[in-house]
């Protein structure tokens, strides 16, 4: 049995599909199915629990300079209640993981992946003795639970059980101590499936009721909840990296498009001088594309890819039949002369090369406000 | 769960519809709401002989692939064409407008041998 976070039991009420992920027991979709859900979030907003994740608190004086020096994002220069997405790297430029980093009054937030969570925990650590200036780490991520309530509909829906104005809280920016269904919370403006929507952090007692109150809140507006499933799929269109998938310890964030996430004009973070060689050479020879099947079939992750003349030339991370777009897309790792858009290449689909071509990404972008 | 008397069906969640001297074969209404939302069929070509245990199509939902294997030894007689544009109908009637493909059957013993719906409905029952 894998480790269960505080709404498993209303997972279950709800008549949940649960599957093991990362070492937890968790929803995959409820019997909805993960087309309405995915469909739920894009057009109105769904309800995920998220308590999977692991979250790492940073305190001392120092503890904002040592989360710079972790990441390849400029810490420094978050204002406070300010977050910001990162990759954190080996000092070769493998990913340890992505996270993100919320600087708040008296500490750091890491929030990072859970199957993730031993293994960047221990990682921390190894670098907090390293480290000369004044900081503690602490793994909180049993104490605290996690849910995130995606879509156009979000704000209106949370607004409901809140007293604080959720328009003061901008995209990848947070609150503390809000009470949310009278229970108070830390609420940010951020989330993994190409929405707007809010990522609410409390007690892991408090879980229970702030579901519950949530989906009865936005009922009017057709909230359902919505598992794994369609979190994946919607972070896939919207091509947010998933750990595991576009990233790992094999590839640099350079390669994984996250270019705009690495500040090689800090002084230093561990992976810096990696990172800085790989541009210095030319930037990488391999890197991140997004393609789409011209043929019948679809792309799952593992399934090679090949150039015209059907020689290997890369594998596919993330593959599905996209419900947004009604389009078979994949993401993989291709040489950099073959990841422009409009590039021919095929996928080795179980033994059939189904011809595919290089687009450009995010495929899909949640039209502006 | 349904689980239609008149058929019958594999511990691999296919069943079998025998008629004459052939059967079509579809996949059960238990692994149709297992897998979820399907929206691919990969069909064989009519006249390809399998064999028992075989895989010879695939069904995929967004998140999973699944083989389909062959209840019995035979040939492929027909495919169903339906499921390459609506595939979502192994979901809405798995046992009719769902069905996948049609086998000739080789060997009437190895009909006899699958398992009929009461075994089938209890091996669900013993925990999936």
């Amino acid at each position: 049995m894998g480790k269960r976070t505080p709404l498993y039991g209303e997972h279950v009420a709800l008549g949940a599909r649960m599957v093991d992920f990362g070492g937890w027991d968790m929803p995959v979709q409820y019997p909805s199915g993960i087309l309405a859900e995915h469909e739920a979030v894009r057009t109105r907003a769904g309800l995920f629990d998220v308590s999977h994740m692991g979250e790492i608190e940073c305190t001392g004086e120092n503890a904002l300079e040592f989360a710079d020096h972790l990441v390849a994002n400029d810490c420094m220069r978050l204002a406070m209640d300010q977050v910001l997405y990162t990759p954190m790297c080996y000092p070769d430029g493998g990913v340890v993981d992505d996270l993100l980093v919320y600087r708040l009054q008296d500490r750091v937030l890491l929030v990072i992946n859970a199957s993730n969570t031993d293994k960047d925990f221990a990682w921390v650590r190894e670098q907090q003795d390293a480290f000369a200036g004044d900081v503690k780490v602490r793994d909180i991520s049993s104490k605290t639970a996690q849910l995130a309530l995606q879509g156009p509909k979000a704000q209106e829906v949370l607004q409901r059980l809140t007293a604080k104005d959720l328009g003061e809280i901008a995209f990848f920016h947070a609150a503390e101590d809000v009470e949310v269904a009278g229970k108070r919370a830390l609420v940010s403006r951020t989330g993994y499936t190409g929405e707007d929507g809010f990522e609410v952090y409390l007690p892991a007692e408090d879980a229970v009721h702030v579901w519950r109150e949530i989906l009865r809140a936005g009922e009017p507006e057709g909230v359902i909840p919505c598992g794994l499933g369609a979190r994946d799929s919607l972070r896939f269109e919207a091509c947010l990296p998933l750990y595991g998938h576009e990233l790992d310890d094999q590839h640099n964030p350079l390669e994984a498009g996250l270019k705009f996430f690495v500040k090689l004009a800090k002084s230093d973070f561990v992976g810096h001088a990696a990172l800085v060689r790989v541009q210095e050479q030319g930037g990488p020879e391999r890197r991140l594309a997004g393609f789409r099947l011209l043929e019948r079939g679809i792309a799952r992750q593992g399934y090679p890819l090949l150039d015209v003349q059907g020689q290997p030339v890369g594998t596919t991370t993330s593959g599905m039949p996209s419900p947004t777009l009604g389009a078979a897309i994949g993401l993989g790792f291709l040489p950099a002369a073959l990841a422009q858009p409009g590039t021919r290449i095929a996928v080795d689909v179980r033994g059939r090369a189904v011809s595919a071509e290089v687009v450009k990404i995010p495929f899909y972008r949640r039209s502006a406000k | 769960m349904k689980t239609p008397s008149e058929l019958r069906y594999t511990e691999d969640h296919e069943w079998l519809r025998p008629e004459g001297k052939s059967g079509r074969i579809g996949i059960t209404d238990f692994a149709q709401d297992q897998l979820g939302d399907v929206v691919f069929v990969e069909l064989p070509e009519v006249g390809r002989a399998v064999k028992k245990g075989e895989a010879f199509g695939v069904v995929e939902s967004v998140k999973s692939v699944s083989d389909v294997f062959a209840p019995i030894t035979g040939k492929v007689v027909s495919v169903n064409q339906g499921l390459v544009d609506t595939p979502e109908l192994v979901n809405q009637d798995p046992y009719g407008q769902g069905w996948i493909v049609e086998l000739e059957i080789a060997d009437d013993a190895e009909v006899q041998a699958l398992l009929d719906a009461q075994a089938y409905a209890a091996l669900q029952e013993g925990g999936h």
